[in-house]
């Protein structure tokens, strides 16, 4: 007997209605447009993950905060505690697109990235 | 006063701005981007999530990563940028836009002008909400630009009224910086935002949506103290009596709709009323031959890749047009048929190239067909509303066959099937 659950995907704005069927560890996954629909659907079930977006504090630069970014989705458990180590960071102008502002966090293999230019004011 | 002749002048340094300006550049003509703020990129500076850039650059984007690619381009390219820079007034007859710089008053003459002002938010005036009148009421934009470019929290506790995206992505950037987001309220039964945002923005962070409610009142006397909700009928979108409840809260947060923002030019190029923008045509080209416009300034579009290509667009027909001096004249009408609310572009010049029609349909529909002058061309899409635009592809096949077939007018239909 399996288990059934509707969720909706985010993987893109189009947002498709998953069907979900769990037979013990068996996930089938139907109402997908594409093969990020049948990824999402399974990590929701197993483990959760959500790309974050923030920012981080600069100083000496032409704006106070960095915009940044996960370099991937990372589980949904550690969103504020992410954010909690993200308020702890200070950077010093410039920063740039692209630069890590933590590397590794803990241990998912994910960055942060910078996403926003700030020069030097 | 300063002087300054260019080839073309765009005003607005957003998405539609930058897109234009870079194309006119590339085919070799002058052009001067004015911008009122600081640096350019509009909005896409404080819109720090992601999601952007899917179908201009094939990949998932945030704001000022997508902003950046267009300001390189420009550096690249030699688009003169001029920020800090105000405009006054658009003389129509000399083809001179007079503005207000640092140093002083500065008059531009131009070939052409572009069009980019993009829209304004609805503000809390315009929603006639009685009660007092404290502080603590921000529009979503504004509220997003303290959080996520001055660094400055808006309040400790708050309630968003309106589930378009932008409300919906502030209720989730407000939560993760601290402030207890109460819920959300839609008037309408069905939320204004996409799905994935009510998953990733509210059910993420167990905030209540209430569908078909509304904020009857606002009260506090000097903060924002409460709010008071109401649930509205469905049908007859009347109050339902004995259904106030008070909330407190020392925030407002309104995300109630965006205003195409056209008053330097709308005393003399025509404005269609249910877009509320200027009309162009697929040349994006206004009622006055020598102005273009393109972005939200036109039709308050969903997706910023969107905006991008009606710039990119426009800023080519400029070019052509400052080349040849003139571009085709002859235009027929795209009429509204059944369940069309906002489109564009309103009129087509058959001889032109192929172009993307955007439009917003009048309900939802589980399926619906997109019909052409009748039925010359069908087009089938799932799943269609009103919180979504719906773009279709004009080829040069469908142009021919319009003008073949004689057509005055090119009307559009969308109609349910089962």
């Amino acid at each position: 007997m399996g288990n059934k659950k509707e969720i909706t995907c985010i993987a893109c704005p189009i947002g498709c209605s998953l069907h979900v069927e769990i037979n013990g560890s068996e996930i089938t996954v139907t109402g997908n447009r594409c093969k990020r629909g049948e990824n999402y659907a399974f990590n929701e079930i197993t483990n959760p993950r959500r790309t974050v977006t923030s920012n981080v504090k600069v100083v000496g630069g032409e704006f106070p905060l960095a915009s940044v970014k996960t370099s991937d989705a990372i589980p949904k458990k550690m969103l504020f505690d992410l954010i909690e180590s993200l308020r702890e960071i200070t950077l010093k102008a410039p920063v740039h697109i692209g630069d890590t502002v933590i590397k590794n966090f803990r241990d998912t293999g994910i960055d942060v990235l910078i996403t926003r230019e700030v020069g030097k004011k | 006063m300063n002087e300054i002749k260019t080839d073309a002048l765009i005003i607005g340094g957003g998405a539609a701005g930058m897109a234009a300006a870079v194309e006119v550049v590339e085919r070799g003509y002058r052009a001067i981007l004015i911008e009122r703020d600081e640096s350019t990129g509009g909005v896409l500076n404080q819109c720090i999530h992601n999601g952007f850039g899917l179908h201009v650059f094939k990949k998932e984007l945030t704001g000022p990563e997508y902003a950046h690619l267009f300001q390189k381009q420009m550096n690249q390219k030699g688009v003169e940028i001029h920020s800090n820079v105000f405009v006054l007034e658009i003389d129509r007859k000399n083809k001179k836009v007079t503005t207000m710089t640092r140093s002083g008053i500065c008059e531009y003459s131009t070939k052409v002008l572009i069009m980019c002002t993009g829209a304004r938010e609805r503000p809390f005036g315009n929603l006639r909400i009685p009660g007092d009148r404290p502080a603590g009421i921000f529009t979503a934009g504004v509220a997003q630009k303290f959080v996520n470019l001055m660094n400055v929290l808006p309040g400790k506790k708050a309630f968003v009224l309106g589930s378009g995206d932008i409300g919906l992505i502030m209720a989730r950037r407000l939560t993760l910086e601290g402030m207890k987001v109460m819920g959300v309220a839609e008037l309408m039964p069905y939320p204004g935002g996409l799905a994935r945002n009510i998953v990733q923005c509210l059910d993420d962070f167990d905030i209540p949506l209430y569908l078909s409610t509304s904020v009857t009142k606002v009260s506090g006397k000097n903060r924002l103290e409460s709010i008071t909700l109401c649930e509205f009928d469905r049908e007859t979108r009347e109050a339902v009596p004995f259904s106030a409840r008070e909330v407190e809260v020392d925030t407002l947060i309104l995300s109630v709709g965006l205003i195409p923002q056209n008053e330097l030019v709308e005393d003399f190029v025509k404005v269609d009323s249910i877009n509320r923008g200027l009309t162009v045509d697929n040349y994006g080209r206004t009622s006055e031959e020598w102005i273009f416009a393109a972005g939200n300034n036109v039709a308050v579009y969903d997706l910023v890749d969107f905006v991008t290509l009606e710039g990119k667009n426009a800023g080519q027909s400029a070019s052509e047009y400052i080349k040849e001096g003139i571009l085709p004249k002859k235009t027929v009408k795209v009429a509204r048929g059944l369940n069309v609310g906002v489109i564009t572009p309103l009129r087509v010049c058959t001889y032109g190239q192929p172009f993307t029609l955007f439009i917003r349909p009048g309900k939802s529909m589980k399926k619906a067909v997109v019909s052409i002058c009748g039925g010359l061309k069908t087009f089938v899409k799932m799943a269609v509303k009103p919180a979504e635009m719906i773009d279709i592809t004009v080829s040069s096949d469908l142009l021919e066959n319009i003008r073949a077939k004689g057509f005055e007018e090119i009307k559009v239909d969308i109609e349910e099937v089962e």
